[in-house]
């Protein structure tokens, strides 16, 4: 959808035409200033994210530690030895769990506090949004730390409190425990970035008019029927894009999760992200940037191909819509 | 925090704007039980949300003994002492300026690129816009964060890692995709008389850009700036590896882990670094969450 109104936001018509008549390099010249003026954007989008994904492959067929005398050509030999590596599916996989678990739970307790604050006559919906957004806002490496204080077997309060309502007989090592540390690290990603997605409800919920509401009240709906009926057939094409967006994020996790575990305990908890910076910087380990760089291909296309897949869906989803209004 | 009651966010009532609470003709006109019941369910539930952050405000306030012993917020004693020795042992104070320098430079950096690209894209027709366009589209697509080799390859061959000059440059790359159609958008619906007046008393492109339109964009500038600093004041990956061998060069982020690494068993100290480092974010998000909530919105609005 983002791309559709990139091109329609910017195909508007324009006040100052450089396009009509006279050749081309007259054209070109006197848009000048318009080229002028994309440079800056233009060379911080090259060297930061065309570039990067671009070397990635070349430094996927290197051996190379990181320093630029030893640059051995390895050819595909990077990319075999990542295929064969345990650790690597692991992470690989986890990657995707993690999205697969998270991303639905955040997208539909998200929705479930966004219906409620939607509601006009919630008095206070603004003061409850603020609260719910505030973990947005601060940093996932330092909430990340907090949380192995929050957590810790060692008298955290969360083990505190269910000590003291009995519903545990004995500390929890939640981030310590292969088997609960993930789901914890999980829990606290939802918890962190609830806000945006509870935002982006909210901002597709604007699009329900509220005397629909009003008119569906006065005939005796109930409110979970009034939502069945009016509210999701209309916020539907948002719900495609929410998901695009929060499945992609999901897999920007790299700051949590290495404050958090470090991507332990014995590996459980690592992701991809935290598999790359492993093998390309981790401490005790040579560099290995051209295995690195492999792995981060191959996810990397990964991502790339279900954000792609996620994309046309959407087009898709938004053409028919379209066919059905004009009909 | 004057504002609490009437939000800032439900003054605006732009078109899309999230004026949840403030519409409705039967507003506070009935008394709902089921509004009760809401309001009992969420307050509980918005008290465990915030908890963490009382918990470490509380806990940096505490001595160690206290914070193992119970789970009261208020301190017996306040233990200011906590927060001078992360200011100075945990050199938080340092962290803190490095922060401020990284994100000042990379929220000046974004601001320029994006105000100008949007400008254009948005009120110009120029051969070659296809191509622009098409190329931003693309980088919607690229996943990032798996770009961090390259990134640091690129700035050791200018001479920038172990700098903060280099951690500036490198938390203002990217395409900034939401921003750039912000601004477009903005800019686009602005009358054309605008600057066909300025031409005509013989302003430059520049000078229409900066001293007529700019100064007319100023929520999307302040949408900007918000959304720039939360990324760079929270970003880690990149200060992390770019600052491996200079530690005197560590943001807040970085150096709070570090911390963790060195002192593992000083919770005060750590709860008390913690909350200097979260602090600014919260409050200005605290008086300005409109411009927060927008910025959030804009990327699925459109």
């Amino acid at each position: 959808m983002a791309v559709e109104t990139s091109a329609r936001a910017l195909s508007l018509k324009t006040k100052g035409g450089f396009s009509s008549g006279k050749t081309l390099r007259e054209r070109m010249w006197a848009a000048r200033w318009c080229y002028f003026f994309m440079v800056p954007s233009l060379l911080l989008t090259v060297a930061f994210t065309l570039y990067p994904t671009v070397m990635s492959w070349y430094f996927s067929l290197l051996d190379w530690s990181g320093f630029s005398s030893d640059r051995d050509w390895a050819g595909l030999a990077n990319y075999r030895e990542v295929i064969q590596d345990d650790l690597f599916w692991n992470a690989y996989l986890r990657s995707f769990l993690f999205t697969i678990v998270g991303a639905p739970i955040k997208i539909g307790l998200a929705l479930i506090v966004a219906l409620i604050l939607n509601d006009a006559s919630l008095r206070f919906s603004s003061f409850y949004r603020t609260l719910f957004f505030l973990p947005v806002v601060t940093s996932s490496a330092i909430i990340g730390i907090m949380m192995t204080f929050i957590f810790s077997p060692l008298d955290g309060p969360v083990n505190m409190v269910l000590l003291q309502l009995g519903l545990l007989d004995r500390p929890v090592d939640f981030i310590g425990d292969p088997d609960t540390a993930l789901w914890t690290v999980v829990a606290v990603y939802i918890w962190k970035w609830f806000g945006v997605t509870m935002i982006y409800w909210l901002a597709a919920l604007q699009v329900v008019p509220q005397d629909l509401y009003e008119a569906a009240r006065l005939d005796g709906a109930g409110r979970w029927h009034m939502h069945r009926t009016i509210t999701l057939p209309l916020i539907v094409p948002f719900a495609l894009v929410i998901v695009l967006i929060t499945v992609v994020s999901a897999l920007n996790i790299f700051g949590l999760v290495q404050t958090m575990t470090g991507g332990g305990p014995y590996f459980a908890t690592e992701v991809m992200e935290l598999y790359i910076y492993r093998n390309a910087f981790g401490a005790g380990e040579i560099p290995r940037l051209g295995y690195a760089s492999a792995a981060a291909v191959v996810f990397g296309v990964t991502v790339l191909i279900i954000s792609l897949v996620q994309g046309l869906g959407l087009k898709k989803a938004n053409a028919a819509r379209a066919q059905m209004k004009s009909q | 925090m004057g504002q609490r009651a009437t939000p800032i966010a439900s003054t605006i009532k732009g078109p899309g704007s999230l004026s949840s609470g403030a519409s409705g003709p039967w507003k506070r006109k009935r008394f709902r039980p089921r509004t009760l019941i809401t309001h009992l369910i969420l307050l509980p539930i918005c008290f465990l949300w915030i908890y963490p952050f009382l918990w470490m405000v509380s806990a940096g306030l505490k001595t160690e003994r206290e914070i193992y012993s119970g789970l009261a917020l208020i301190p017996e004693t306040w233990r200011w002492e906590n927060f001078q020795r992360a200011w100075v042992v945990a050199r938080i104070g340092e962290y803190f300026v490095n922060t401020v320098i990284i994100t000042l430079g990379s929220i000046a950096i974004v601001l320029v690129s994006v105000s100008l690209m949007g400008y254009v894209l948005g009120r110009y027709q120029f051969p070659g816009k296809r191509l622009v366009v098409s190329v931003f589209a693309v980088t919607i697509f690229l996943p990032e964060g798996y770009t961090i080799i390259p990134i640091v390859q690129l700035l050791q061959s200018l001479h920038l890692t172990n700098s903060l000059a280099g951690v500036t440059l490198a938390q203002s790359g990217g395409a900034h995709v939401v921003m750039v159609l912000l601004f477009a958008g903005y800019f686009a619906q602005l009358p054309k008389e605008l600057e066909e007046a300025a031409v005509i008393d013989g302003a430059s492109f520049l000078r229409v850009f900066w001293e007529i339109m700019l100064p007319l964009a100023k929520p999307v500038v302040a949408t900007t700036i918000i959304l720039q600093f939360m990324s760079s004041w929270n970003a880690f990956l990149q200060p992390l590896v770019l600052t491996l061998s200079r530690p005197e060069l560590r943001t807040l982020a970085v150096g709070m882990y570090a911390f963790r690494g060195e002192y593992s068993t000083d919770w005060s100290g750590m709860a008390a670094a913690a909350t200097i480092s979260l602090a600014p974010v919260i409050i200005t998000f605290l008086f300005l969450q409109r411009y927060f909530i927008e910025g959030i919105a804009g990327s699925v609005k459109q």
